[in-house]
């Protein structure tokens, strides 16, 4: 069988396009890269609606946690408490318990069945476990940055007569994300290396549809040889990780425009701040 | 364990309950947190030890070990750390088995047939006719060594970036006294640099205890493994016959590491504020102040 007929029949099967068995014998290497690479979709779709879906709730968290009402500041602390705290892992598999127990007809809200059967699905489920673990640690981030914001810079509003809402647009929030950013990039390639946990915690996979780790593992399993699989796994995710790091740069770039000595470079130094 | 629990079917009720959470089953679910625990204490040192040597190596004039030490430094960059986790153990014990082929058997097949690893039994590690708990040991041997290559690589990251922390006068005026490499190593950067790796290595160690549930992923018998397995519907077959209890025991987990991470934050804090007195950064300088006051 030709290379191409293999990415024909198996470029689109962690989405369940194409052949339906997965291969078993005389596997290749054309066959393992193409496999592999399909289940990075699920990597990669992941990672984008976590971090979209996150950075919205991280900056509502991080306000919420520097606000002076404790009505506000408590709830955001226990929250970002609980989820930093706590294993990523362990978080899948409380999340996907307590999605199974939910009723499976669905619950009734005024008079409407909302339906809970699609949360424990992984491609929902954990993306709701996802959202939440990368908004705790974002919020975190922000909230660090947002505390970090030049005292002048206020002062400097307060001058020209910015207030409220409009004040925090255009001068809080410009210079908290720019603060915030050589982190939060590091944030963001955690949570896609991260994305690799969600097959090999509680959610299953259907009809053998994963992600490209679950395919690996998957290769490595059959073949009984670690060294091919993997290091394709690796290669993938080294790709992905700088192509992250350049459009996150690209954004750095913007956010630094202003700022006098060029823009600075956007390193990726892991700085382990998680 | 106790007498009274002899027919649980008896029961009711707390005792039910008491006899419940006591029996054999449950007893090796609280000792694999002492497994978790376990596997912290002697990877942490293991991890710092091959960090120190990752970040000296990358130091080194000598440029074959300076390129060994940046890329075992930068690799786990791009690469999760699962991959690792999940590739080190299967490798290392193909390459041990391997190893023991090459010296123990005569015969000349190659170790790698079609889709088989097959070596002669007596190179197999450990051997078959071992006692079980040997090859749990085992396994847990492979999950300290992968854990601490990880590890090492971020500490590695971590003290590298200490060491170019600590102030090039420092090593200059050492220098300048007439110290040779050896001595200024040992005498200025090492002791300097801890203040500088301390938050590093302080997050270092929370991501350390995070981590420890993907023992489960190794074939270990842990936490992950016995709350599932404990968790599970029991049907009347079962000596304590219950519906599916995982939910809380998975958050019974989840507030083990919880309490792990306060306790932790708080011993570091502690830590932090002792090895920054007298140092010349802003934490000690804040500290000078407030003592001169």
């Amino acid at each position: 069988m030709s290379c191409s007929q293999t990415i024909l029949d198996y470029g689109l099967r962690s989405i369940g396009i194409g052949e339906r068995l997965l291969p078993k014998t005389d596997l290749n290497l054309c066959q393992q890269f193409t496999l592999i690479g399909s289940g990075l979709i699920w990597n990669v779709y992941f990672a984008f609606f976590a971090l979209l879906i996150g950075f919205f709730v991280a900056n509502a968290l991080a306000l919420a946690k520097a606000s002076p009402s404790p009505w506000l500041r408590k709830p955001a602390d226990a929250f970002i408490f609980l989820f930093r705290g706590s294993p990523l892992f362990i978080q899948f598999f409380v999340a996907y318990q307590l999605f199974v127990m939910l009723p499976r007809a669905g619950i009734e809200v005024f008079g409407m069945t909302v339906a809970t059967n699609w949360l424990t699905k992984a491609w929902a489920g954990a993306l709701v476990v996802l959202i939440l673990n990368t908004a705790a640690y974002s919020a975190q981030i922000f909230y660090g940055a947002l505390m970090a914001v030049p005292k002048g810079d206020i002062e400097a509003a307060d001058a020209y007569g910015l207030t409220g809402w409009k004040r925090y647009r255009r001068i809080i929030w410009p210079t908290m994300m720019r603060l915030a950013w050589p982190s939060y990039t590091n944030e963001a390639i955690f949570l896609f290396h991260a994305t690799t946990l969600v097959y090999f915690s509680a959610f299953p996979a259907f009809r053998q549809q994963g992600d490209s780790l679950y395919y690996a593992s998957y290769f490595a399993g059959q073949t009984f040889n670690p060294f091919v699989a993997y290091p394709i796994v690796a290669l993938y995710f080294i790709i992905c990780t700088l192509i992250l790091i350049g459009l996150f740069g690209i954004v750095n770039r913007r956010l630094n425009r202003h700022m006098p000595g060029a823009t600075r470079k956007l390193k990726y130094r892991p700085q382990l701040i998680r | 364990m106790f007498a009274s629990c002899a027919d649980p079917a008896s029961l009711e009720g707390l005792s039910w309950l008491m006899c419940y959470l006591t029996s054999g089953k449950h007893l090796l679910f609280y000792a694999s947190f002492g497994t978790v625990l376990l596997l912290l204490i002697i990877t942490a040192p293991i991890a710092l030890l091959f960090g120190f040597g990752g970040a000296m190596a990358s130091r080194s004039p000598f440029w074959p070990l300076r390129w060994f030490g940046k890329i075992y430094t930068s690799m786990v960059r791009g690469v999760p750390d699962i991959v690792f986790f999940l590739f080190v153990p299967i490798a290392l014990d193909q390459g041990f088995e391997w190893m023991r082929h090459q010296v123990l058997c005569d015969s000349d097949a190659p170790v790698r047939q079609g889709n088989d690893f097959v070596v002669c039994a007596a190179a197999k590690l450990p051997l078959s006719a071992s006692p079980p708990w040997v090859h749990d040991v085992y396994a847990v041997f492979l999950a300290v060594i992968a854990f601490a290559i990880v590890f090492g690589a971020f500490a590695a990251n971590v003290l590298y970036g200490a060491m170019q922390a600590v102030p090039r006068a420092q090593l200059e005026t050492a220098e300048a006294y007439g110290m040779n490499r050896r001595q200024v190593n040992r005498r200025i950067l090492i002791p300097q640099m801890w203040t500088y790796a301390l938050p590093g290595l302080s997050n270092l160690w929370m991501i350390l205890i995070k981590a420890t549930p993907l023992l489960f992923l190794l074939g270990v018998e842990d936490i992950v493994y016995w709350a599932r397995e404990l968790g599970g519907a029991k049907t009347s077959a079962f000596s304590y016959p219950h519906p599916d209890w995982r939910l809380y025991y998975f958050l019974g987990i989840l507030v083990f590491y919880l309490l792990m991470t306060w306790v932790s934050e708080k011993i570091l804090g502690r830590v932090t504020r002792r090895l920054s007195q007298g140092q010349a950064t802003l934490a000690g300088e804040a500290q000078r102040k407030a003592g001169a006051l």
